[in-house]
């Protein structure tokens, strides 16, 4: 009998403990974007900020989110990938190797303020890069690269000793074993974790304080040459992005709808995250079924 | 006949494990060989020094010759894969790629070199009719190949294996994992392939062996005990643990 009410008190308080973080977070959500949505409009997710008077959007912050990100990815995909591969395939397993996993651990929990001073004294200030697109996505790819070379270190790590063996048995190179069956197979697992990577670009401020900086130029969307300081895809221009936009109109926003503003910023920085990681389930579960299920 | 694998005193090392131990035999070319033996007996790594799929395994150390229509496959000069092209393998569990039927037979031509369309079908039409599958798949190559039965997927792999032309196909324990029918099926295929490929097989099933094979070795703690013909070597072995083994003593 008291086995049985101690397992009816565990069962209680696991549902209760599980209830209380679902709770936390609809409210958190829903709180958000309740403040926030009303605010989101074609005109409020085009038009650039005001500093003093009403009616100021996120235009350009947006773009500049958006564009770091696919930054940030171009330089964190290949590289993450071929460290990734190493780890997984050629590395052999000794202590350098455990000690280059365990690196890689420790830099994935370096706090992102740390990132970002880092990246303001070597990339801003050593190498002369400024307060840019490029310093910031340099500084996002130290973050997210652990994250990568982990996943498709445990993506390729997941695939069957039976499909490897199966490849070479057929006289196919190591590398050709990997690009042409071991890299789809484990797609699914790879892309999913990519997409969260990104997600966790789209959210990041503290690291691009220093970084991208917290200012955007006028930018002229009809000017598309790379070159020019006013082109938004220029990237060696300082670049304020969403999530420091939040953080900067929150703590010295001068405008009157200062507080809307910032509110309905972060419904659509919330919106954008969720939807990122939903994208990476579907897209995930579509690419298992593609690679593996009946048609 | 003529033998097309010769091994010479192979030893066989995993770390201090001394797995083989001063191997010699010869393997007759376009015929089927059996390797019976119990659990651990060493007769899977003979099977995976001839396509060198040993290699894989850290630590593995090897003494003496293996030499294959005259070359020894572990000299320097012997490319892995040019050899593993030659030596075709089908394994224990039917482990086809997750790609389509005609993509898994395909994978192989393809990746060696041939783009041309027709071509490929060709081969994958040869490589299926071969392996006795294409009445079976012809109508659905496009399909997963996680669509068809165990069975099926099993004369796949052999496909696939076939489609890089080999000469001489390893199977290890490859109806282990198949249902009476389908290991029927399978031993009646290699019936039909040993015309034109040297099929060496490793077996749990001494029957499968007795009703297949031309030649019958059989191992035990990494020696082999007894190698010949295999209605010899069922019906008068000489060696007293072969008897004990094929009458069920153990094992």
């Amino acid at each position: 009998m008291k086995a049985k009410t101690a397992d009816k008190i565990a069962t209680a308080v696991i549902i209760a403990v599980s209830g209380l973080i679902v709770l936390v977070l609809a409210g958190l959500l829903g709180y958000i974007l309740i403040r926030g949505v009303g605010h989101i409009s074609f005109d409020f997710l085009t038009s650039p900020p005001e500093t003093i008077r009403i009616g100021g959007g996120i235009g350009p912050q947006l773009f500049n989110s958006i564009f770091l990100l696919v930054l940030t990815m171009i330089i964190t995909i290949p590289i993450g990938l071929g460290a990734g591969i190493y780890m997984s395939e050629y590395a052999p397993a000794n202590r350098i190797t455990n000690f280059i996993r365990l690196i890689v651990e420790v830099l994935s929990s370096v706090p992102s303020i740390i990132v970002g001073l880092f990246g303001l004294l070597v990339l801003v200030n050593m190498f002369n890069f400024g307060f840019s697109l490029f310093s910031g996505a340099l500084a996002l790819t130290v973050f997210n690269l652990p994250l990568m070379v982990r996943i498709t270190e445990q993506g390729l790590k997941g695939v069957p000793r039976e499909q490897k063996e199966a490849s070479l048995a057929l006289g196919l190179t190591k590398w050709k074993t990997i690009t042409s069956v071991m890299l789809p197979i484990s797609m699914p697992v790879v892309l999913t974790g990519t997409i969260l990577a990104a997600g966790r670009v789209f959210g990041e401020a503290a690291a691009l304080l220093f970084t991208a900086g917290m200012s955007s130029p006028r930018l002229d969307f009809t000017n598309w040459n790379p070159l020019s300081p006013f082109s938004p895809l220029n990237p060696f221009r300082p670049a304020e992005t969403l999530a420091v936009h939040i953080w900067k109109i929150n703590s010295e926003g001068l405008a009157p709808d200062a507080s809307q503003i910032a509110a309905g910023a972060s419904a659509v920085l919330v919106i954008t995250v969720l939807l990122f990681n939903f994208g990476a389930r579907w897209l995930g579960r579509y690419m298992y079924r593609k690679f593996t299920a009946i048609k | 006949m003529n033998s097309i694998i010769e091994i010479n005193d192979l030893d066989l090392f995993y770390g201090d494990f001394h797995a083989l131990k001063h191997v010699n035999m010869e393997i007759p070319e376009k015929a089927i060989t059996a390797f019976i033996g119990p659990s651990g007996c060493g007769k899977s790594t003979l099977l995976r020094t001839f396509n060198r799929m040993n290699d894989m395994i850290a630590g593995t150390r090897i003494e003496g010759k293996v030499e294959i229509a005259g070359t020894d496959i572990y000299s320097n000069e012997v490319d892995v894969e040019t050899l593993r092209k030659r030596v075709g393998m089908v394994f224990q569990q039917p482990n086809p790629f997750p790609k389509s039927i005609y993509d898994n037979v395909a994978y192989g031509p393809r990746l060696h070199g041939i783009s041309d369309r027709k071509k490929l079908d060709e081969i994958v039409e040869t490589s299926l009719r071969s392996a006795a599958l294409w009445n079976e798949v012809k109508d659905h190559l496009k399909r997963s190949a996680y669509s068809i039965s165990g069975g099926q997927q099993q004369r796949l792999c052999i496909a696939r294996a076939l489609a890089v032309e080999p000469d001489i196909l390893l199977m290890d324990e490859a109806t282990s994992a198949l249902d009476p029918i389908s290991t029927l099926k399978i031993e009646e295929l290699a019936q039909e392939l040993k015309d034109r490929y040297t099929i060496v097989m490793v077996t749990h099933n001494m029957h499968q062996a007795a009703r297949v094979s031309q030649q019958t070795v059989f191992f035990l703690n990494g020696e082999v005990v007894e190698y010949s013909e295999t209605e010899q070597l069922f019906s008068n072995p000489t060696d007293q643990r072969t008897e004990d083994y094929i009458s069920g003593r153990f094992g």
